[in-house]
């Protein structure tokens, strides 16, 4: 990308986001006064803050960026990944399983596994948690490092001081480590939450325009049909009976049993992540109808991060363009030259370039790859004049930074609750587990920084933590699943299940590959005794066997065990405990009306999409 | 919580919204606006920004004085609160 020139404008709309975040942590920190209110927000948010905080808390930027990369790459299809990969499990987490998380008094996912299951059950799931979470966000940071570089939104400042650019990347990593660490600091999960829910409608400010633009500019919807590269890009169920005949390579069963359920049903039923968000409200109630609010948003996000991705896609390639413009009577042309990466790409995606020799990559029949990644930042760049510019950027820097935040208060609680307060300092006062749970965070943010950097040292990094906490989440929504609605498993089944279930993922990974793939990262460094047609397709079916796996293995074992006494159940087990007191609410503020109009909306917008 | 968040907020997008609306006007028909097909991004944009933002403002400081003229409410024994 060539020119970023940024203006005054810009910079102060970014300048004013900073203010407000730190300030809002400030303005929080006088209510910290005990660790409920710094690790559970003193369970007093109302719903709709945290409905929205619940999708915000999964709108990172390397969400936003990747749905944009896969709309481009593979169309309309990409919304699976929100209206059949979230939204069922999103109802399913609101009607069935939060009068468990919040009636259960457990202040984290890993202590409700403690109360329902046993001590070595809890402590697995809090160490591969802490671990993933301090990842994540390393991760989230890294990314948002080399996205500000690629940008070169910086450039020009650092030109003009005289630095290296080469500092870029170092400036990026702090400021945003001291940014995050600050609010986090004053104002705990209140402060990430309350950071959520301006990142979700700084995304909808800066990002709504932009569609608006980029449908303007290829003519409408019918301008985007007409500029599809192929017919089947604005269909998101066309040619889905069969893997070879669609573009995410997966049949219909992978897709429904693989994302549908497994996947989904794991992240957004078992992870802390988001979770915690729901268990900050005021009541029961509240926390059950946290993710119904967040599900509503959640349906139509494909229109704002999937939908740029097309209409980069379908937008014409950037070609040498002469403005004339008069001034003072004389005629001025200015002439625009697109880069290499931008000419050899297609509509707004830049070809991808390598990133140590700079040229671009070519694939096997010679074509330049697309960097993909780009779409969403392209579309900003090419569409945006400077002033509305700096508000879309500060949308990407928001999400990056919220994206961050949400993992590291999850870290936090994890580590003082599920970790120091079980097995390294039992019995201290509230206070000292506050002040752990500041430095917890402190410590949190340094592991994130040591993880960008090293991520820096290996190019592969990424992929294969992404690898491995596939591994470990893959077979999770089995345990929960059981613990909840099958009084009889027990927690010798729920540990010896979860571990199976990781190694049957890790197995399936070593003993198929995807066509066209290597063997190592992307499977097969057993055997290769099946192929997939796409990557995606292996991942799915690598938690289908997890799933399975540790469904089986947990049923099995538990029948060898004794079953704890249903006293001690009673609110952790569906047929054990009351149903929740609807009573006083009229039969439309019932969560389950708010359930079936979702579903019914879904469907809906997957009969008008099909 | 007693910072109600519609307030910060509220100011953020007002800010926001004025800033990009003033810029807008100053800028009326400069050739920034060729990118985004001549269409004066910032004006529009901000001047919905701040419709949005004061909106939110108001409704904080409504929802604020509201809940300070109310006694606080033992959140804990299960009482039942409404969403805002």
């Amino acid at each position: 990308m060539s020119h970023t020139n940024l203006t005054y404008v810009d910079w102060l709309i970014m300048l004013l986001y900073f203010v407000f975040v730190l300030g809002i942590g400030f303005a929080l920190k006088r209510f910290m006064k005990t660790s409920k209110d710094f690790f559970q927000a003193g369970r007093s948010l109302p719903a709709w803050i945290c409905g929205l905080a619940f999708i915000s808390a999964n709108l990172g930027a390397q969400e936003v960026i990747g749905m944009g990369a896969s709309g481009a790459k593979y169309g309309i299809a990409t919304s699976h990944f929100y209206w059949i990969g979230a939204i069922p499990a999103m109802i399913f987490v609101g009607i069935f399983m939060m009068p468990f998380y919040y009636g259960s008094k457990a202040r984290s996912v890993p202590e409700f596994l403690r109360l329902r299951f046993d001590e070595k059950t809890r402590a697995l799931n809090a160490c591969s948690f802490a671990v993933m979470t301090v990842f994540s966000s390393g991760i989230s940071m890294y990314a948002m490092a080399r996205l500000i570089q690629t940008l070169h939104v910086f450039d020009y400042i650092f030109l003009s001081a005289g630095l290296p650019l080469g500092w870029i990347f170092h400036l990026s990593i702090i400021l945003s480590a001291i940014i995050v660490l600050g609010y986090i600091f004053l104002g705990g999960l209140t402060s990430a939450i309350y950071n959520e829910v301006l990142q979700f409608f700084l995304i909808i400010a800066g990002f709504l325009p932009l569609v608006l633009i980029g449908l303007k500019a290829v003519g409408g919807w019918n301008g985007l049909k007409a500029a599809m590269p192929n017919p089947s890009y604005l269909h998101s169920w066309h040619g889905m009976a069969h893997a070879n005949t669609n573009p995410l390579g997966v049949e219909v069963f992978g897709l429904a049993m693989g994302l549908g359920f497994v996947l989904s049903f794991g992240y957004w039923c078992t992870d802390f992540l988001v979770i915690q968000t729901a268990m900050a409200t005021d009541s029961q109630e509240s926390a059950r109808r946290v993710p119904l609010i967040a599900a509503i948003p959640k349906m139509f996000f494909p229109f704002l991060v999937i939908l740029p991705g097309l209409l980069a896609i379908g937008a014409a390639t950037p070609k040498p363009v002469t403005t004339e413009r008069v001034e003072n009577g004389a005629i001025i042309r200015l002439t625009t030259l697109p880069t290499e990466l931008e000419a050899k790409g297609q509509g707004l995606v830049p070809a991808k370039a390598d990133p140590i020799t700079g040229k671009i990559v070519l694939d096997t029949s010679g074509k330049p790859l697309l960097d993909y990644d780009l779409a969403i930042p392209s579309m900003l760049l090419h569409y945006f004049p400077t002033g509305i510019l700096g508000l879309g950027l500060t949308a990407l820097l928001a999400s990056f930074m919220s994206g961050m935040a949400g993992n590291v208060t999850a870290f936090n609680t994890v580590w003082t609750y599920d970790l120091y307060q079980s097995y390294i300092h039992k019995g201290a006062s509230d206070k000292h587990y506050l002040a752990m749970g500041r430095w917890a965070t402190v410590g949190g943010i340094l592991l994130s920084m040591a993880t960008a950097y090293a991520a820096t040292g290996f190019n592969n990094i990424m992929d294969t933590l992404q690898l491995v906490f596939s591994f470990v989440n893959a077979p999770l929504f089995a345990t929960f699943l059981l613990g909840m609605f099958w009084k009889r498993a027990t927690g010798n089944g729920a540990f010896i299940g979860l571990i199976s279930g990781t190694v049957a993922a890790i197995l399936h990974h070593g003993l198929t590959l995807p066509v066209e793939a290597h063997t190592g990262l992307h499977g097969g460094w057993i055997a290769v005794i099946h192929s997939y047609p796409s990557d995606m397709a292996q991942n799915f079916w690598t938690a289908i066997w997890a799933f399975s796996t540790n469904f089986i293995v947990t049923i099995v074992v538990s029948l060898f065990g004794t079953p704890k006494p249903e006293s001690e159940l009673v609110g952790l087990v569906h047929s054990l405990t009351p149903k929740p007191e609807l009573g006083h609410l009229p039969w439309w503020r019932r969560p389950e009306a708010l359930a079936v109009l979702l579903l019914i909306m879904v469907i809906t917008l997957n009969v008008i999409f099909r | 919580m007693n910072l109600d968040l519609r307030i910060p907020m509220g100011l953020m997008f007002t800010f926001v919204g004025l800033i990009l609306t003033v810029f807008g006007i100053v800028t009326r028909g400069s050739a920034i606006y060729a990118k985004s097909l001549n269409i004066n991004a910032n004006l529009y944009w901000g001047v919905v920004l701040l419709i949005f933002g004061g909106a939110m403002y108001l409704l904080g400081r409504r929802g604020q004085k509201r809940a300070d003229r109310e006694p606080p409410k033992a959140v804990d024994q299960g009482a039942v609160r409404r969403a805002h």
